[in-house]
């Protein structure tokens, strides 16, 4: 129970509350997780066809890489 | 309660505009509607500064380099504020970005505007127009 609570108090610790005001940082392109929609799209077209049964990202393709 | 400097180091003070009708807008240049505001606020300071408007803008950036940035593409011709520790920000309870109050001529707060849409435009304009006409 101590060492739940001690652990919980660490991890909070890491938590601050950014206001609106404060998202400069945040807006930054290098802040995205894909700098480049376009080419994240299209890595993930390659990557679904590649691995036909997992995929599930949204991007339409027929498992032959061909669309 | 908002004293704060200019780009030249001039202080302003919102308690001497009684007597205006005041447009305080709270931006900062990462702020994507702040772009499509300003061409419109330097229109409404134009339009109605005869009729006692006052346009107000606060920049709520850490840098000054980059609100220097955004201005030398969004230039604007009203008075624009800094204030990077975003304390007037707090004070004015700014709950997105942009933020916008539109303040009578006896200096209470008569509207809170958060965002801009093109269509938000029309609804202020409406606002302004019917507090210029009160005394």
């Amino acid at each position: 129970m101590r060492i739940c609570l001690l652990l919980s108090m660490t991890l909070l610790a890491g938590c601050a509350t950014v206001q609106p005001w404060e998202k400069g940082h945040l807006a930054k392109p290098i802040m995205a997780f894909d700098p480049d929609p376009l080419t994240a799209r299209q890595h993930k077209q390659i990557y679904t066809s590649k691995e036909a049964a997992s995929g599930g990202q949204g991007v339409g393709t027929g498992g032959c890489g061909c669309n | 309660m908002l004293r704060l400097l200019d780009v030249q180091g001039r202080q302003h003070d919102l308690a001497d505009l009684r007597g205006k009708v005041v447009y305080l807008d709270f931006w900062a240049s990462w702020c994507g509607p702040c772009r499509q505001s300003f061409p419109w606020m330097n229109q409404l300071q134009q339009r109605h500064a005869k009729d006692g408007l006052v346009v107000l803008a606060v920049n709520l950036d850490a840098e000054a380099k980059d609100a220097a940035a955004f201005l030398a593409r969004y230039p604007a011709s009203f008075s624009v504020l800094y204030d990077a520790t975003g304390a007037s920000a707090k004070t004015w309870g700014v709950k997105a970005m942009p933020s916008s109050y539109l303040i009578d001529r006896q200096g209470a707060i008569r509207s809170r505007h958060i965002g801009f849409r093109p269509s938000s435009a029309v609804e202020l304009d409406a606002q302004i127009a019917a507090l210029l006409q009160t005394p």
